[in-house]
């Protein structure tokens, strides 16, 4: 209970960063994207304060032996630098361009109601459920 | 550009309370992901948690609209092609923004920063091809 309660406060918390930083607005994503124009650099400040938050934070808590309420921490050990990293990062950049929205504002803005913003959400499952169904023979 | 670092802020101390308490990354694509194809014991906590995002999403229209006001406004064609491949190129990938952008990168993680790297180099370039056949 104490971790299914933990998990949705933080989408809760995470949500409300999106929606002040103005991650849920697709203008904003895609005006960080278009260097080549009128440049809008807030993403930057959006990932700027993310990251140092939590590069130093997580120092901290990597000190414990185990988080609060489970018995290991998992984060993932993977080294290796294989082709689908690459090429799924590139796939979901061309996504992630396209409609100036990546999975969690995604969610965050079903919210409004939006047609095409169900439609995008549908259709990302969709993806998603494709690649399960091929990953065996990756 | 001061909303923006709250915000980050904000989400920075949201995944460092997940990995404090739970143990886990908060990639946002891996736990849709993974809640696809639940199993008995971690199918819960991620379904919390992208409940957490969508009630999120509801406070937020109520209290400061003005965030999603300006929502998707592209054709049914771009949005299942575009959602699509976000959806695909996640999964294939191991992680999105949050994932690699955010909890990889603070960790330093030499995977997150190549993803991370890729998919904003496709997103500029996807963003120019797109302006250049508006025109």
């Amino acid at each position: 209970m104490n971790r299914i309660m933990t998990s949705f406060v933080v989408g809760f918390l995470f949500a409300l960063g999106l929606g002040i930083s103005g991650m849920t607005k697709p203008q904003a994503v895609q005006g960080f994207l278009d260097l080549f124009g009128q440049w809008d650099y807030s993403l930057l400040g959006v990932k700027g304060g993310a990251i140092l938050t939590h590069g130093i934070l997580y120092r901290l808590i990597m000190k414990r032996s185990s988080p609060l309420f489970d018995t290991k921490f998992h984060v993932p050990s993977k080294k290796e630098i294989d082709p689908r990293l690459v090429f799924g990062a590139a796939l979901f950049g061309i996504g992630w361009g396209w409609a100036g929205m990546c999975p969690g504002p995604s969610l965050v803005s079903l919210a409004t109601g939006n047609i095409q913003v169900i439609t995008f959400v549908v259709s990302m499952l969709l993806g998603m459920g494709v690649f399960k169904l091929v990953e065996p023979k990756l | 550009m001061i909303h923006a670092l709250v915000g980050g802020v904000i989400i920075g101390i949201a995944v460092s309370v997940m990995l404090y308490f739970n143990g886990r990354v908060t990639g946002i694509a891996g736990i849709i992901g993974s809640a696809l194809r639940p199993e008995k014991t971690q199918f819960a906590w991620r379904l919390a948690f992208l409940g957490g995002l969508v009630v999120g999403g509801m406070v937020i229209k109520l209290f400061y609209p003005v965030a999603l006001e300006s929502t998707l406004q592209i054709s049914t064609l771009s949005s299942i092609g575009a959602g699509f491949l976000v959806g695909f190129g996640t999964l294939l990938g191991n992680g999105c923004t949050s994932g690699h952008g955010v909890c990889g990168i603070s960790r330093m993680s030499i995977r997150s920063i190549i993803s991370t790297v890729t998919f904003i180099t496709f997103g500029i370039l996807t963003v120019f091809i797109m302006k250049k056949i508006g025109q």
